[in-house]
């Protein structure tokens, strides 16, 4: 019921009504008018002060592309650890009944508000050198994850988890749950009913954290340059460099960003575009 | 449940657009006062942007301006002097600006946004080792073995210009796995244990004494580091500004400096 209700406004029929009343409410209109602005003007500045003629140079260096091509492989291999862990979280968080869940949601936004930086320094203290777990990997497999392209992906996936886990828990709470207990009746098991049911009903809210949560990791900064280090080639992603140019040439930081963000809004764009005419 | 999502969405841009305009009667209100208080009898606040290294002799002199001076308060913003240097000129109301190099202090002044910088004090590079020094490191050709982890400042920050420096000056070819972003966050590394050795100033080692060891270094004296100290041309606080640079370069200023682990210049 639910998920038919979130399709209708797209439907003709609300178009219409939209229209026959006249009126746009202003009440909706004027924040939502200088929200819009208040998220769009810094993007006017940086590109206002952009260095158009030196951009194309700048573009072409490949300290550029390398950072670039870093940052779109750790963002999306961190959403698809998220999405492999995030998932099930969910479903445990909206599905299961358990002592303490409370607490155990409040848990998962623990990156949402630590400043990412304690987030890095907190990876540190257990999958560091030093750390609980590190250590131990260390010891046994030989593995160290701090200043590796792998420990850039973990720190992107602890800052963007629970925007995923949060978006589909949501999709699952408002799933309606009878398709699976019909499913159950029927004979499938809890597991296959959530694969064959319960998932397609809730993938719209599932891409949604995906996208959310890529985008997240597409600009972390704190917690990979605290937990992963920042070297050219395996951890300074695109934010790094962004940082770094602003220390000396604000000019280059002011290219980065742009492509970072040209990138990105493209890739979000053609997504957007597909999933939604594929809903 | 969707009805409540639904009044809470439409309750989110009017909490917003009430939090903006009280945000807008505010700051006018704030401004003026700060204004007024420039044109009276003297400023009673000094602004104060400092290089992170200075965090804590910086703070210890500001209260003893406020102590000096009863009735003023020292505002004291830390952070990367390139940072730093970018908020003054776009036109962050800073008094005084004290920087870990003559580089950033260039940027400001170049702005024609400060008037003759003096050098207050010299940092020097020294090596830091977690305090059970794992790899044995106790020179800096020690950092070229492929077997040690060595953190950097990265070259665009003044330490990593300072470790750059000290390395060509030893022809050493060191390949770092990381460069950091600043000089704290260097430490922390070697703090935690995550490296064996990184170079930082000989003030960090002091401030993280007991957690790191720091190991001085012959080819640390090519790569020294100055701070200049400099009143900004628009200084709110006018006059007091200066007061505040004299006490820097005062005898009091140069101990509170020199506990720290910093060199006369």
């Amino acid at each position: 019921m639910a998920a038919s209700d979130r399709v209708e406004p797209v439907s003709p029929r609300l178009a219409r009504s939209d229209r026959a009343s006249g009126r746009l409410p202003w009440m909706l209109v004027l924040p939502a008018l200088a929200g819009l602005a208040f998220l769009v003007l810094p993007l006017a500045g940086l590109l206002i002060r952009a260095p158009w003629p030196t951009l194309v140079r700048r573009l072409a260096e490949p300290q550029v592309l390398e950072a670039l091509r870093l940052s779109l492989v750790c963002a999306t291999v961190a959403t698809a650890v998220c999405l492999l862990l995030g998932v099930p979280l969910a479903w445990l968080l909206a599905r299961v009944d358990f002592p303490a869940r409370r607490v155990v949601r409040a848990l998962v936004t623990v990156p949402l508000v630590l400043p990412p930086v304690v987030g890095g320094v907190a990876l540190l203290l257990v999958l560091g050198r030093r750390g609980l777990v590190g250590q131990w990997l260390e010891a046994s497999f030989g593995v160290s994850l701090p200043f590796t392209t792998a420990g850039v992906i973990v720190a992107e996936a602890f800052v963007a988890m629970p925007f995923l886990v949060v978006s589909v828990e949501g999709a699952l709470r408002a799933a309606d749950q009878r398709f699976e207990e019909a499913a159950a009746t029927l004979g499938a098991s809890r597991w296959t009913a959530f694969r064959r049911v319960t998932l397609p009903l809730i993938m719209p809210g599932v891409v949604a954290g995906a996208v959310l949560c890529w985008a997240r990791a597409l600009g972390e900064f704190g917690a990979t340059i605290t937990f992963a280090g920042n070297f050219p080639g395996t951890t300074r992603t695109m934010p790094l460099a962004v940082y770094l140019a602003l220390e000396t040439e604000p000019e280059a930081a002011i290219v980065l960003s742009l492509v970072l963000l040209a990138v990105s809004v493209v890739i979000l764009a053609s997504l957007r575009d597909r999933w939604v005419s594929a809903a | 449940m969707f009805s409540r999502l639904s009044r809470w969405t439409l309750a989110l841009p009017v909490a917003l657009a009430l939090a903006l305009s009280g945000c807008g009667s505010g700051a006018p209100a704030a401004s003026t006062s700060a204004g007024s208080a420039a044109a009276g009898e003297g400023a009673k606040e000094v602004t104060v942007f400092a290089a992170a290294s200075l965090t804590g002799t910086f703070t210890e002199l500001g209260k003893a301006f406020e102590a000096a001076h009863p009735g003023t308060a020292v505002k004291l913003n830390f952070g990367s002097s390139a940072t730093l240097a970018q908020q003054i000129v776009q036109g962050a109301p800073a008094d005084v600006f004290a920087s870990a190099s003559p580089a950033t202090m260039k940027t400001v002044a170049d702005a024609s946004l400060a008037s003759s910088p003096t050098t207050f004090v010299r940092n020097k590079l020294r090596i830091a080792v977690p305090a059970d020094n794992p790899a044995g490191v106790d020179e800096l050709k020690d950092l070229a073995d492929p077997a040690v982890k060595v953190a950097l400042c990265a070259e665009q920050v003044p330490c990593g210009a300072a470790a750059r420096k000290a390395l060509d000056a030893a022809r050493l070819k060191v390949t770092p796995v990381t460069l950091e972003q600043d000089v704290k966050a260097t430490l922390t590394k070697v703090e935690l244990g995550e490296v064996d050795a990184a170079l930082v100033y000989a003030t960090d080692v002091i401030a993280a004494a007991g957690k790191v060891k720091g190991v001085a270094f012959p080819e640390a004296d090519q790569a020294i580091n100055d701070y200049p100290i400099a009143t900004l041309a628009e200084a709110p606080a006018g006059p007091l500004a200066q007061r505040f640079v004299d006490l820097v370069l005062s005898q009091q200023g140069r101990d509170v400096l020199a506990k720290a682990g910093f060199e006369a210049p």
